[in-house]
């Protein structure tokens, strides 16, 4: 592969709420066994690019952890590799990342010291499965200066997203951020690909006016003097960075073909080893179609929810609907309804927490309690 | 010159040909056990938690599963620059080329592994049983005791203390007689073939041992050997959970011991981890007409029938209404709808059709190999595969890629085996 790899998981996000206070967006948990970031570096190593760097800054701790090595992504090599890159002082910057843009100028001697003619720029937080082979050689056939990958999105909440328009060609001549009427229904994914000097040459430039993001001093601003093209990947594709984006890729996975597309279809997505036992189901455990994870112990009912690894359902307890993440002990004579229940809580006997059909509540329960 | 105070050899050679068909093209070592395990990773694990970072494996029969297993052993963080695992197969050098013909024999064989690490200790293991023990006290034990060597002992009833190697001791400690099976013991603890040699007392016994045996035995020749010699051999005495799993029954008894709502050997405790390699990684789906009660479950599973008091391995998929009961599933077998399986154990990617019963009948003792096929269970072979609406017994054998022909009337009766025509699926 002729392209080195960056993925962007810097970005503080407020919108997961509490469940992002202590953890990089990035490093959210999915579907059960997976973080976030799993599914953009899986991607870059199944496309055969072997040099990958992960910028980050807000909340890094939990990802650099889920990164300590890199021989799950078989990045182990010695030629190229994972690198983390955080914020540092050196003798003439003592600032944060402003921007995306900023966050990639501020690791210049990477892109400078690398021999790659491409670079691919990925999100951290999307889940997807993509060949960026094939988005490479249709870069390269179109002589474009940036592609990126966009993707048909149909519903309400596209004022989420960059909406891009294009004409016959698959040029994209306008592109919008967030807008509030959208012109269209064609999305960019956030990953893009673009000549690694052209790169460096463009970061350079619009450092100097002080300028820090990719989407509005790249992207937005030279869409009529560059030739930014859009590559449609419509597949599976979900940005995890809203509740109830959040909450729906998760249980997303209980459709079947979901499940195939992902852990079965060649090539499937990596995760860090994590050495838990098997999951276990007492007498009185009755689950149905929910997901269960490694180290999970399970003595009450469970249905239609995704359980992480390490979650401890007492008996008589009843799960529905709901996501809970890694560690969580739920006690005994529990009911929880359309709740994402976060990691290393603790839930006592009798809870009860019922949300509104439509609705997510959040639980956050750190308190020790005892039996 | 760098050392290491204590190497391990692992015993991993051995058929274990009491398991039947689970280990004609496997060895022992590398059954499945307890989900997603393998028999060896406990005593891989016991090493690394141990601190024990240098670690032989020898391997003989049918190593291919193993091989690919251990690789480099990274799941045990024992892929190191100086030390870590080693497999150890048999080789042939310009004087002799032999197969390893004993335990002991194997060690000789592989002497010079052992002395490029100098150690102080070398430390001998069977790659065949379920425990979770830490080698290093055993070491202090047998340091504080100056001993030449130290034998790990279990106490095991007096009435079944026949079966194994007994030890018998002065003040329970100092050992004065080895008895290989008994007729008429004379104490209750047992050897679990776990040594604890100063390597020089070791070196010198196989060196001699190697010229009078041709097949030299650590319980046979080099123990009694140094016994006689008047070497110090000290019993330390373990008290954990240990299961030996060399019987069918054995092996089927331990995998149920883990359902228990509290099981002895607790393999959810967060200290002293029991690594394997982890290949599989999705999470377990449990379908909207599933019932699963009393099982553990293996990463990757996806159930839409009902599972009762069994062990599923990985990336298992069982289809609608179909009925699990008792049973050891292992990883990568498809059982498909409307079957029914009883007090079974499948291996590893083995198909089993649509409306197959299995395990149901008279229990009829195995007819051609009684002392294996006795209890009840029936076993299939790895990568087997069972037509349609096949009716299978009780103490049932069956290998291979079977077409529906090969059945009369359907039915297998209990007792008996069947080895398919057309070979391996």
């Amino acid at each position: 592969m002729r392209a080195l790899g960056i993925i962007l998981a810097g970005g503080k996000n407020e919108r997961l709420k509490d469940l992002t206070v202590n953890t990089a967006l990035a490093a959210m948990p999915i579907a059960g066994s997976y973080r976030a970031i799993d599914f953009a570096l899986s991607n870059m190593a199944n496309s055969g690019i072997n040099k990958v760097a992960v910028v980050t800054q807000y909340n890094s701790r939990p990802l650099v952890e889920h990164l300590s090595s890199s021989k799950w992504w078989d990045f182990g090599r010695k030629h190229g590799g994972l690198f983390v890159f955080t914020p540092y002082l050196t003798h003439d910057n003592s600032l944060w990342y402003r921007g995306t843009a900023d966050a990639i100028n501020q690791n210049m001697e990477y892109l400078k010291t690398s021999h790659e003619p491409y670079a691919i720029i990925s999100s951290g937080d999307a889940v997807c499965k993509i060949d960026f082979n094939k988005v490479l050689a249709y870069h390269v056939e179109k002589r474009a200066d940036i592609t990126i990958v966009c993707k048909h999105v149909e519903g309400e909440d596209l004022h989420r997203y960059g909406v891009v328009q294009v004409d016959d060609d698959n040029r994209i001549n306008e592109f919008e951020e967030k807008p509030i009427i959208p012109m269209g229904n064609l999305v960019s994914t956030g990953m893009y690909i673009i000549r690694r000097r052209l790169l460096i040459e463009m970061l350079e430039a619009i450092a100097k006016e002080e300028r820090f993001d990719i989407v509005s001093d790249i992207i937005i601003r030279y869409r009529k003097q560059k030739k930014i093209y859009a590559y449609v990947h419509d597949e599976y594709w979900k940005s995890v960075a809203s509740l109830p984006s959040y909450y729906n890729a998760n249980l997303d996975f209980l459709d079947k073909d979901v499940r195939n597309y992902f852990f079965r279809q060649d090539p499937t997505i990596m995760s860090k080893v994590e050495d838990e036992p098997p999951a276990k189901f007492n007498v009185g455990s009755l689950v149905r179609n929910s997901l269960s994870s490694s180290g999970c112990i399970i003595n009450g009912e469970v249905h239609n929810s995704m359980l992480f690894r390490k979650v401890f359902i007492g008996r008589n307890s009843i799960v529905k609907n709901s996501i809970i993440l890694n560690g969580t002990y739920i006690g005994d004579n529990c009911y929880i309804e359309n709740c994402i229940v976060d990691s290393k809580c603790n839930i006592p006997n009798g809870s009860v927490h019922k949300a509104e059909v439509g609705e997510i509540e959040i639980i956050v329960n750190r308190e020790p309690f005892y039996l | 010159m760098r050392k290491k105070e204590m190497v391990a050899m692992l015993l991993a050679g051995g058929q274990g040909s009491r398991l039947g068909i689970l280990t004609s093209y496997v060895a022992k070592p590398a059954v499945a056990f307890g989900g997603k395990y393998r028999i060896i990773d406990f005593a891989l694990s016991n090493c690394i938690n141990s601190g024990i970072d240098t670690v032989g494996i020898l391997t003989q029969y049918q190593p291919l599963q193993l091989n690919r297993h251990i690789g480099i052993g990274i799941p045990w963080d024992l892929d190191r620059n100086y030390g870590g695992a080693t497999l150890l197969p048999p080789y042939i050098s310009s004087e002799s080329g032999d197969w390893y013909t004993g335990t002991a024999n194997a060690i000789y064989q592989n002497m010079s592994f052992i002395d490029y690490y100098n150690p102080e200790y070398v430390i001998i293991l069977g790659g065949d049983h379920i425990y979770k023990m830490d080698y290093e006290m055993m070491l202090n034990y047998h340091k504080q005791n100056n001993a030449d060597v130290t034998i790990s002992v279990y106490k095991v009833p007096l009435e079944e203390a026949h079966e194994f190697g007994i030890l018998n001791t002065e003040d329970g400690r100092k050992i004065i007689e080895f008895e290989e099976k008994p007729a008429n013991p004379k104490s209750d603890l047992a050897s679990m073939g776990i040594y604890i040699f100063n390597w020089s007392t070791l070196k010198s016994a196989l060196k001699i041992m190697e010229e009078t045996h041709e097949n030299s035995d650590f319980g046979k020749h080099i123990l009694p050997y140094l016994l006689e010699k008047g070497a110090n051999l000290i019993a330390y005495e373990f008290d954990g959970f240990w299961k030996d799993v060399g019987t069918l029954e054995a092996y089927w008894q331990a995998n149920m011991e883990l359902i228990d709502l509290v099981p002895e050997f607790n393999l959810y405790e967060p200290y002293w981890k029991i690594y394997t390699k982890n290949e599989i990684q999705p999470p377990q789906f449990l379908g909207p007409d599933s019932n699963v009660e009393t099982c553990i479950l293996g990463d990757g599973v996806e159930i839409e029938g009902q599972v009762y008091n069994s062990v599923i391995g990985s990336n298992v998929m069982i289809g609608k209404n179909t009925i699990i009961r008792d049973s050891i599933i292992m990883s990568s077998t498809i059982i498909k709808d409307n079957a029914v399986i009883e007090r079974s154990i499948i291996s590893e990617g083995c198909i089993i059709d649509e409306n197959v019963v299995m395990g149901v009948g008279d229990n009829t003792i195995n007819v051609e190999f009684p002392k294996i096929y006795w209890s009840g269970l029936t076993v299939i072979g790895e990568r087997t595969y069972i037509p349609e609406g096949i009716k299978i017994g009780k103490n049932c054998s069956l290998y291979g890629n079977f077409t529906k022909e090969e059945f009369t009337d359907g039915i297998l009766e209990s007792g008996t085996n069947l080895l398919a025509k057309g070979g391996e699926l």
